[in-house]
């Protein structure tokens, strides 16, 4: 017995278990997380449903224009703006609060793919959502008489990456912390709130002096006001940029200080 | 030289673990060590400290004190290189609940740059017949599979499996310890935990009996089981009054006879050495009426009781 044990010990040493790259790794990751919630019929209806529902209803309603501006643009800058914190916040909160529940982050740091490579294909998965997103809703868009410029759509971009960190950052921030049944209540709340009264749905101007400042301070204030300035010709504030930045560091610090792998 | 010394040393080998839970001491000083080729089961009742030594030796968890070593790394620093060496089937499975079974499979085979085929572990654990069934859809049983086969797809040199046959039906439950034989066979490191005595004898290699978060009895299966028989065969449980309230004492130790009867053992009250006697009566009566659904009716060799040390020397 011990010296089967010793051969085939020895056969095993020819061999040792490698990961694959890391970049194939992040991608399978990124691939599974991103099938999984465009194949969620809950996800999908909050990633493209509920945004659609914006664009429909300011491009109808005589809400959240800015005076000057074609209806369909400050309709689409607020669409994308609630497309952007439907994923990376609302999306990524619960599906990470239900990972974190089920122990599936516990199992993916004993993997080659470990905690880093979990993050990074998360974030690679939320960045692809995001583009079938602006897909699906600018086609929508276009239909509806949108007619985008390239420098303002060119200028979202680096927008829309700091939001999609400072949403994200939020998103693991209420995942890590809370208990699975509080996530889904509160980042279901969180992402109504911020749409409807957050400075996204309507542009910090159009509310009471005294809450317009404390909107402009909100992340949904800083990247609504932003991408109207993109999108809508909106005035663009130096204010909003630092806002929307230092929500991305300081959500980013806080999960690393505050985020819990486990349940328990 | 250090590939040489590292495939002849222990897989795993744990010195001294301390590790408490605000005031609850999981693991009080145990130590064990895992050989390459073999099945060591780590054996105790719910609570004992099993999975809390497993999470230290995947790196999940931190010892307070002590030092765990695995395949002569440091898990808690470990690698994608060593990680890919080491499979791990954790107790509640930590299986994405949106996703298929097969997704999962061949997500899983996707992190390794050697992997098993997917369509045939599918097909030896019989996960091809719900492959496309969501995880969230799949029964206890089912998601063990799956669970064990990804621990396993990334052909590791050490695989730890926490309660791997719990929930099984027996058809299924003799396929994974044929498998489970198969890795330690080909080389494999395995190192179970289980409260089955059924998992320990004709699968095991090695048995570390752990109890208070600290190994009680360690060696091969008959050694072990024979430390828990009297002369004339008869399993022998012990339990101590020591610390119990006086009031109650008598009341308990009437019970625990009478459960131990009821599992055709002998009973020893011990002034020391040993857990007290509502904590073996409660083990007992956990085994007849499991809370958890799945596991097995099991025999009382299964409840492990603390044997004092004298008996396990």
């Amino acid at each position: 017995m011990t010296a089967t044990r010793d051969r085939s010990t020895e056969a095993r040493s020819e061999r040792t278990p490698r990961p694959a790259p890391a970049l194939r790794r992040i991608l399978a990751h990124a691939g599974l997380e991103t099938r999984v919630l465009l194949s969620n019929g809950e996800q999908l209806t909050v990633a493209v449903a509920l945004p659609a529902m914006v664009l429909i209803g300011l491009w109808l309603l005589p809400l959240g224009r800015l005076e000057g501006v074609a209806a369909v643009d400050t309709a689409v800058a607020a669409t994308f703006a609630t497309a952007l914190i439907s994923t990376s916040f609302t999306s990524q909160a619960i599906l990470t609060g239900f990972d974190r529940r089920n122990g599936v982050l516990r199992w993916v740091a004993t993997t080659p793919l470990g905690r880093s490579g979990y993050l990074a294909g998360k974030i690679l998965a939320t960045l692809t959502t995001h583009v079938l997103q602006v897909v699906v809703l600018g086609l929508i868009a276009l239909i509806i008489g949108w007619r985008p410029e390239l420098l303002g759509l060119a200028a979202m971009v680096p927008v829309w990456l700091i939001g999609t960190v400072a949403f994200g950052a939020l998103g693991m921030l209420v995942a890590g912390t809370l208990r699975t049944e509080a996530v889904l209540a509160v980042s279901n709340l969180l992402f109504v709130l911020m749409v409807a009264a957050g400075g996204v749905a309507f542009p910090a101007s159009t509310y009471p002096r005294i809450l317009s400042g404390l909107v402009d301070l909100l992340p949904s204030g800083a990247l609504g006001e932003l991408l109207r300035a993109c999108l809508a010709s909106g005035s663009f504030s130096i204010g909003s940029v630092v806002v929307l930045l230092a929500w991305a560091v300081g959500g980013t610090l806080a999960v690393i200080r505050w985020f819990r792998w486990t349940d328990s | 030289m250090v590939r040489a010394m590292d495939h002849h040393s222990p897989a795993l080998v744990a010195d001294d673990l301390t590790l408490s839970y605000g005031s609850v001491r999981a693991l009080d000083g145990l130590s064990l060590t895992a050989e390459r080729g073999a099945v060591t089961a780590l054996l105790g009742s719910n609570g004992a400290g099993k999975t809390t030594a497993i999470s230290c030796a995947t790196g999940l968890l931190r010892p307070d004190a002590g030092t765990v070593r695995v395949l002569g790394a440091d898990p808690w620093r470990s690698s994608p290189e060593h990680r890919a060496r080491v499979g791990v089937m954790i107790q509640d499975g930590g299986l994405a609940s949106g996703a298929s079974a097969m997704q999962l499979l061949r997500y899983g085979a996707s992190l390794h740059a050697d992997p098993l085929d997917v369509v045939e572990v599918a097909e030896h654990l019989g996960i091809d017949t719900f492959g496309r069934t969501l995880v969230r859809r799949l029964s206890g049983g089912q998601r063990q599979r799956l669970a064990l086969a990804l621990a396993i797809i990334g052909r590791p040199d050490l695989v730890f499996l926490d309660e791997p046959t719990a929930g099984m039906d027996p058809s299924i439950r003799r396929r994974v310890r044929e498998l489970i034989r198969g890795l330690a066979r080909t080389g494999t490191a395995v190192v179970l935990t289980t409260h089955l005595m059924d998992d320990v004898v004709g699968l095991a290699d090695a048995v570390r009996v752990i109890s208070h978060g600290r190994v009680l009895a360690s060696g091969s299966v008959q050694d072990v089981i024979s430390s828990h028989r009297s002369a004339d065969g008869a399993l022998v449980l012990q339990a101590t009054a020591t610390g119990v309230d006086p009031r109650v004492a008598p009341a308990l130790e009437a019970d625990l006879r009478a459960a131990a009867a009821r599992h055709g053992a002998q009973l020893e009250i011990t002034s020391g050495g040993a857990a007290d006697l509502e904590s073996v009566l409660l083990d007992l009566m956990d085994q007849e009426h499991p809370s958890a659904p799945g596991p097995d009716p099991v025999g009382p060799a299964a409840s492990v009781t603390a044997p004092s040390e004298q008996e396990l020397r």
